[in-house]
């Protein structure tokens, strides 16, 4: 099926304005992607005829702010395929994984086990390292393939019966790697534990089906996902959220509330302290709306169509060295890369005066680069309104930038 | 834009890695990083009985403006009274700001104005050899 990705690009306003003189080229999505109008529509709708609290207000505009809330909920629960009281908002992808390690942290023992990835972000490592040096928890580190997987070949040696959770990136924010998640359920079905995916850089690449994935804690990011800023979601299993105590204690996370006992709400309230970012919700709703009226089949032929050729380009270029998976096999088009004696950050410095935007530096991904040994990469990820020319754009600028410093 | 940024002066200094390396027996060594992007530089120095620098190397894990930086700042230390470390350290912020030319080859990174993001990169071999001075 034939996609037109001239027709997709028009419903995203930033992109028609230019950079340094030449036309945007963004391709710094796997940080933040772009909005489309359905987002902004959704959100100005919000600000312009509902903007009232939620959950606590009798009037028209609560009552309509509210129902719009719990409708965006519905559309997340929607794009994951599960229900909509397991849907959490939160402030974010690092919030969501922050509020499983200190909530579902603090029901575990010392000498319990969490095993996590060398290639995962800081956000799934950090929440995790503060919460085992409190509680006396051990982190356990899964390898690495030298083509930026984690190498599930190494679960049996990883995973054993302290182990509680198996908290990963469902795809590498580096080297676009997919991880093998049937082998890491099963490992950790086999000894009891608990799965948590950090779907920052899934999400925006189409629906999910997280029942066929087995998983228990899903994480991922508004706006990173065509919404708004300051959203995220985490979706647990009902079970599960049931038996976890608040993260953050305030309005709206109460059953009842007296000096001497407080009760919690049912989740997901429970975990929505506060007034919730609202207006951002009802935009990540509208986002998760808009990815599933996309026909993937043919997004997905594009997107990765958009790799080959980026990928093809780079093995053209003598001192370009590509971070993670050769091919298209397994990966999604999150593409990093080094150059000889060019440093990232001039790379990334030189596409910007080309209109290309990208992503360079450690990713935030410290224990990755260690592995690889390299200070960082530049990091290109495609988005469905990507084209040839933003491709080609890139390729030259890092034809510039070897011939200026290599 | 990165034409006015990467000027040849600023590719000059940073390919020709005078002073790169490390010294055999430093008074003062100290490593700085930049959590932000990964960066780092370690810088060695060595003073003589009056506090003047003598001898400087550095190591630089970073970019080209922070190479540049790490070889302007070494060849303009050299045989300097340590107490001249902040003064150099104002006329390079002071290019950065715009409110100098700057002397020598600290004027070449005058283009990095425009660039506020690209500041820290200048800045660090100071921040290193800052910290190797005072611990020493």
């Amino acid at each position: 099926m034939s996609f037109d990705v001239a027709s997709l690009r028009r419903q995203f306003p930033i992109l028609a304005r230019s950079v340094n003189g030449t036309a945007l080229h963004y391709l710094d999505n796997g940080a933040s992607a772009q909005t489309p109008n359905a987002v902004l529509d959704a959100v100005r709708t919000y600000e312009t005829t509902a903007r009232a609290n939620v959950l606590r207000g009798v009037h028209a505009l609560a009552e309509a702010a509210t129902e719009a809330y719990e409708n965006a909920r519905a559309d997340v629960a929607r794009f994951l395929g599960v229900a909509d009281d397991e849907v959490i908002f939160t402030g974010g992808c690092t919030a969501a994984i922050n509020l499983v390690a200190q909530s579902y942290g603090s029901l575990l023992k010392p000498g319990d086990e969490i095993v996590l990835s060398v290639l995962e972000h800081h956000s799934n490592i950090v929440p995790w390292y503060q919460v085992a040096q409190r509680a006396g928890l051990k982190l356990r580190p899964l390898p690495v393939t030298d083509d930026g997987r984690i190498d599930v070949q190494a679960l049996p040696s990883v995973v054993n019966d302290r182990t509680r959770l198996i908290s990963v990136a469902h795809v590498s924010n580096v080297t676009g790697a997919v991880a093998d998640v049937a082998a890491i359920v099963a490992a950790a079905r086999a000894v009891g534990a608990k799965v948590m995916l950090d779907g920052a850089q899934r999400a925006p690449h189409g629906p999910i089906d997280l029942p066929a994935l087995g998983v228990d804690f899903y994480a991922f990011a508004g706006h990173k996902a065509y919404g708004p800023n300051g959203i995220g979601v985490l979706w647990g299993r009902k079970e599960l959220l049931e038996a976890m105590p608040p993260f953050m204690g305030g309005g709206s996370m109460i059953g009842s509330v007296t000096f001497e006992h407080i009760t919690w709400a049912p989740p997901p309230r429970r975990f929505e302290a506060g007034t919730p970012p609202i207006g951002p919700a009802i935009g990540l709703g509208a986002a998760c709306r808009w990815m599933q009226d996309l026909d993937w089949t043919a997004v997905g032929s594009h997107e990765m169509g958009l790799t080959q050729r980026l990928m093809d380009g780079l093995a053209d270029v003598k001192s370009a060295r590509l971070i993670g998976p050769q091919g298209l096999q397994g990966r999604l088009p999150v593409v990093s890369f080094v150059l000889d004696n060019v440093h990232p950050h001039d790379t990334a410095q030189i596409l910007d005066s080309f209109g290309v935007a990208v992503r360079a530096g450690h990713h935030c991904a410290q224990p990755l680069m260690d592995r690889f040994d390299i200070t960082g990469t530049t990091r290109a990820c495609i988005a469905p309104y990507n084209d040839n020319s933003d491709v080609d754009a890139l390729l030259a600028g890092v034809r510039e930038a070897v011939r200026r410093f290599a | 834009m990165s034409d006015a940024l990467y000027h040849d002066r600023i590719v000059a200094l940073a390919k020709s890695r005078a002073g790169a390396g490390r010294l055999a027996a430093p008074t003062a060594s100290a490593r700085r990083d930049n959590p932000l992007c990964g960066d780092r530089v370690t810088m060695d120095v060595r003073l003589d009985e009056q506090g003047h620098m003598t001898e400087l190397a550095h190591e630089v894990r970073g970019c080209a403006l922070c190479q540049a930086s790490a070889v302007a700042l070494a060849a303009r230390a050299q045989g300097r009274a340590k107490s001249d470390l902040d003064a150099l350290r104002r006329e390079i912020e002071a290019v950065l700001n715009g409110t100098a030319d700057g002397e020598g080859d600290f004027a070449a990174f005058a283009p990095v104005r425009a660039y506020r993001s690209r500041h820290d990169c200048v800045i660090l071999p100071f921040e290193a050899l800052k910290a190797a001075l005072n611990g020493s």
